[in-house]
């Protein structure tokens, strides 16, 4: 069985003041999809943030692979894909990935050939010579998904990915996660949709900055006698 | 810093201002064509009188074209998320600058072009070297440049981005030696004057277009430069992979 890939203890995180985590602690374990579920504010982005390495943290430590989160030998291993894509409006579907792959080190001939591969993965085949700017909401968060798959990465962390996409997409979207993560990867999923549960090896949920639970989705309906992971959440939240 | 990495950057920001055809024709053509069109006002006046204010605008429409650009495209790096995610990859601080600086360079090269050939057409007399023109021109591109990424990080909009030109570039135009020579100042202005960075590169420019040994350039351009690559590494201090 493989061992936690992210170790996150005593975790805290102040946004303006305000503490947003507080003595947070967490493990994520390798070859699992993993789904950060809670409603929205209750602190997931910046959880996850907090995990690549890009928050600014007030205490604790956050462990990715062995190393504190963040350091320069996790950047070719961790992909992120921000809620909002972030990719150029400005460029193509296929310029922008192959400029992350250059970035990424890669060599042209060898950046060439895996922007394509990873067009590939996120059904865009039809649109990559096509400005970014002119996709649906939908589209841009697959260009946004196809930057962070481009390294082939161990560990994938991803803030809604899903928001914006058709129900087909969506469920091939979420079996290349659990190919990935059957692969030996490191798959972290926020999500607010809760029918998305299912679909998790296992469940964080979280609210008002803490993790209330942390059990396989069968594991959270039992705990509750819920007929769902939606009911079940709901009764954790409001019944305590 | 990996050239593989600046390179990227640099060629990325062309491809983006080759799509955008508007911005690519204002960047090449309008400091040209203000020049055309101060040649136009003084058309009836003694020809010193045109030759006396060319240089000193030489000078500083690329700086100020250069840094409203700067600003707004790095800014738009900052609130798009695209920096974010540039700095969670294995890109250094100094590969973000270094290919903006390398992409702009290239545009100023072409601006430059335009404008001095402007400038001759218009019957400026050179004393200098003329290809010195084009190298001071680009020069003070770059301190355009260097100092728009500097300050995208103190705003927080695009609104307040553009705002920055009033407030920082306008003085320096004002006492940089293209209304009043900087010896005719005032006490203590004189010496803010000398502190600045454009009056250097209006300087450079009235050096070249004054002296048929370009006397001075050299100290003036190092200056110049000088500043850019110190504008440059505070700029790289604001590119924080951490935020709160």
């Amino acid at each position: 069985m493989a061992g936690s890939a992210i170790v996150v203890a005593d975790l805290a995180v102040r946004r303006g003041g305000v503490p947003v985590l507080t003595g947070l602690d967490l493990e994520v374990r390798a070859g699992e999809v993993t789904g950060l579920l809670g409603p929205s504010g209750c602190g997931k982005t910046t959880l996850l943030r907090a995990i690549v390495g890009t928050q600014l943290v007030a205490g604790g430590s956050v462990a990715v692979l062995g190393h504190p989160a963040g350091s320069a030998r996790l950047r070719h291993r961790v992909g992120y894909v921000t809620q909002a894509p972030s990719v150029y409006a400005d460029l193509t579907v296929r310029e922008n990935l192959r400029f992350f792959a250059r970035v990424l080190g890669l060599r042209r001939a060898r950046a060439a050939v895996r922007t394509e591969e990873v067009i590939a993965e996120v059904a865009l085949e039809g649109q990559a010579g096509r400005l970014v700017r002119t996709l649906s909401g939908g589209q841009r968060s697959r260009v946004s998904l196809a930057a962070a798959l481009l390294a082939d990465p161990d560990v994938l962390i991803l803030d809604e990915p899903t928001v914006g996409l058709d129900p087909v997409v969506r469920r091939d979207i979420w079996a290349a996660f659990a190919a990935r993560a059957a692969a030996g990867a490191t798959v972290l999923v926020s999500s607010h949709v809760m029918d998305e549960a299912h679909r998790c090896d296992r469940l964080l949920l979280m609210r008002a900055g803490a993790i209330v639970v942390d059990d396989t989705p069968d594991g959270v309906c039992a705990r509750t006698g819920a007929p769902d992971v939606e009911a079940a959440f709901l009764a954790l939240v409001e019944g305590s | 810093m990996t050239p593989r990495v600046t390179v990227a950057v640099a060629t990325r920001v062309l491809q983006q201002v080759r799509r955008d055809h508007r911005t690519l024709a204002m960047l090449l053509v309008v400091p040209g064509l203000l020049l055309c069109l101060l040649g136009w006002v003084y058309a009836d006046l003694p020809a010193q009188r045109f030759d006396a204010l060319a240089p000193g605008l030489l000078a500083v429409i690329p700086f100020i074209v250069m840094f409203l650009v700067s600003s707004v495209t790095t800014l738009r790096e900052r609130s798009s998320g695209t920096l974010e995610r540039l700095l969670a990859l294995p890109m250094g601080r100094g590969d973000f600058l270094l290919g903006y600086a390398l992409a702009f360079g290239l545009l100023a090269i072409g601006q430059a072009l335009v404008a001095v050939g402007a400038c001759l057409t218009l019957g400026l007399e050179v004393a200098g070297p003329t290809g010195w023109l084009v190298v001071v021109a680009i020069a003070d591109a770059l301190l355009g440049v260097a100092l728009g990424l500097g300050v995208s990080a103190f705003a927080a909009t695009e609104f307040q981005a553009v705002q920055f030109m009033p407030a920082l570039v306008i003085p320096q135009l004002l006492v940089c030696g293209l209304l009043v020579p900087r010896a005719s100042l005032p006490t203590g202005l004189e010496e803010v004057a000398a502190l600045l960075p454009l009056s250097y590169a209006v300087s450079a420019m009235q050096a070249v277009v004054a002296s048929p040994t370009a006397a001075g350039v050299g100290s003036d351009l190092a200056v110049v430069v000088g500043f850019a690559v110190a504008l440059l590494a505070l700029g790289g201090l604001t590119l924080r992979r951490r935020t709160p």
